[in-house]
């Protein structure tokens, strides 16, 4: 089977790597509309989807009725009314740009996964911690905030294809909340980086360098950046909700003034892909943040990875770090939803005050602090 | 592989190029204009510059062209009537043509001037982030300065050109 395996060329290995991340992103992406519900329900006191059962399973002894309760079957039903509903398309928008936005939003949250480690195994013959990851490469932050930034045209364009007032009102607040929270997120990870690489020749963006440099002996070594740096957390969090366009930061959507914001021309198929899109979106931002601030695949502060599975057989041990990894981003995914159901909406205006006039300056003021802090603690 | 890879980038980020100087529809042009910058940062990969390739589509795919698609969006431009030519315009088209051709002029005396390198002897000053950042705060530190004042001065010219000053008796 391995031997099969590493015999095929490389691009088809590649893409068999690629298609199974995509093959795990889409379901939990899918399981998060659902658990988006659930939640839902459960913090407004009432037992949320619960009805739906199909004719085969709903009727398996215990499992059936669990599965009923939890509302499984609404997922599937969900799912298949969006395949087979017809696909209407108003006559008044821009054809090409209308069919393209969905997939512009597709891509680039699912691109992303590519440079994201999800875990670490143990690798015998170098004995050190591998990651699990698609690509490698040295300019890791760096490519998910440039492949991240691109999905701000699948609001544009949707917006603008729609041809109608509110869709063109959400995808030009869209646009701007984007890049206005961009920046307050880019200068948050700069302390990160300025701490995990120590003078010297060699410089690295790498995520797993992220990791490696919390999962290190002593005091300093061992804690994670959300304690180090808690402010720098707290920045990233906030853009990141900017970012994902989550509540209370959803202007491209706000129902309350925009009817749907920018997809209310869209139906069926293409509006769930939108949603895959922006939950994809979310969970890749979740697993960044348990990267960059939460120790990634470490399961508690000063207690690494690497000697806990140093013995154990390498798929045992890269399970086990992959769990706790998606453990803490499901948490994550969790702290959006709790979030949403919170917090009310912010008002257009707020949102870019608070951006360019709050933000920014603290993520300015930010930067110098821990810049300076650390040469200090360099030089001593 | 890479070379296949090459044509399909280079054919990329030509037709797009072409694209964006030749098509109506402003909205179409940015468009293309992205296309055509994601060519370019599939070109820089192909020559092992992976921080550039990521800067260029972080800043100028990311941003740059958002900006651009917000601006055309809210203007909602149509290509309206065109001014005549007042004095300054044609101040500033003779300076822009004179540089151009002192830039023709130079390019045309410079064609085999410089010494060809080795390919594999180039110093890859894209490929690795310190010396990227190293080489821009030692050797490039002027002219990035010099590029930043330019840009300063061009988006005070579009807030000059662009804003209406009547009633507002203190700036002036």
């Amino acid at each position: 089977m391995i031997d099969l395996y590493l015999s095929l060329p490389i691009w088809v290995q590649a893409a068999i790597k690629g298609l199974i991340a995509i093959g795990f992103l889409i379901p939990v992406a899918g399981a998060c509309s659902l658990a988006e519900r659930k939640v839902s329900a459960w913090i407004q006191g009432r037992p949320g989807p619960n009805r739906a059962r199909a004719w085969g399973l709903g009727y398996i002894p215990i499992l059936g009725p669990i599965l009923q309760r939890l509302g499984v079957f609404h997922l599937m039903a969900d799912g298949a009314k969006f395949v087979f509903k017809e696909d209407v398309v108003p006559g008044h928008v821009n054809k090409f740009y209308y069919y393209l936005a969905p997939l512009v939003a597709l891509v680039p949250s699912l691109c992303t996964v590519v440079v994201v480690p999800f875990g670490a195994y143990f690798d015998a013959a170098s004995e050190t911690l591998k990651p699990l990851i698609l690509a490698d490469v040295d300019v890791g932050i760096l490519a998910v905030f440039a492949i991240g930034s691109l999905s701000v045209y699948a609001l544009i364009l949707a917006g603008w294809a729609s041809n109608s007032k509110y869709p063109f009102l959400g995808g030009v607040r869209a646009s701007a909340q984007l890049i206005s929270y961009e920046l307050s997120m880019t200068l948050s990870v700069i302390p990160v980086f300025l701490w995990v690489n120590a003078p010297g020749p060699e410089a690295t963006l790498s995520l797993f360098a992220v990791v490696e440099s919390q999962s290190q002996a002593g005091l300093f070594g061992g804690m994670w950046f959300v304690f180090l740096m808690p402010m720098c957390a707290f920045i990233f969090l906030v853009s990141l909700f900017a970012e994902t366009n989550r509540q209370p930061f959803d202007m491209p959507e706000s129902e309350a003034d925009l009817v749907g914001g920018f997809h209310t021309e869209y139906g069926e198929f293409k509006w769930s892909i939108f949603f895959v899109a922006e939950y994809a979106h979310m969970t890749i931002g979740s697993a960044v943040f348990v990267l960059l601030f939460l120790g990634g695949w470490n399961p508690l502060p000063w207690v690494p990875l690497e000697p806990l599975i140093a013995g154990l057989p390498v798929w045992l041990g890269g399970l086990l770090g992959a769990a706790f990894f998606l453990g803490k981003t499901f948490f994550f995914i969790f702290l959006f939803m709790w979030v949403r159901w919170t917090l009310p909406r912010f008002r257009y205006d707020q949102v870019m005050r608070l951006g360019w006039q709050k933000l920014l300056p603290l993520a300015i003021a930010n930067v110098i602090f821990y810049a300076l802090a650390i040469a200090v603690i360099e030089r001593s | 592989m890479a070379d296949i890879l090459f044509y399909i980038f280079a054919a990329m980020t030509i037709g797009s190029a072409v694209a964006v100087v030749i098509n109506p529809n402003a909205v179409n042009s940015a468009l293309a204009f992205l296309v055509g910058l994601l060519g370019v940062s599939g070109l820089f990969v192909l020559l092992d510059s992976f921080l550039l390739a990521v800067l260029m589509i972080l800043v100028y795919a990311g941003a740059v062209v958002a900006l651009f698609l917000f601006i055309i969006m809210l203007l909602d431009m149509q290509g309206g009537e065109r001014k005549p030519f007042s004095r300054p315009t044609a101040v500033a088209g003779f300076i822009g043509a004179a540089l151009l051709a002192v830039c023709a002029t130079s390019l045309l005396q410079g064609i085999g001037a410089l010494e060809t390198a080795e390919a594999g002897s180039a110093i890859g000053v894209g490929a690795n982030l310190k010396h990227y950042a190293d080489q821009l705060f030692t050797t490039y530190l002027l002219p990035v300065q010099v590029v930043g004042f330019l840009l300063l001065i061009a988006m005070l010219g579009v807030i000059v050109l662009s804003k209406k000053f009547e009633g507002l008796e203190d700036i002036k």
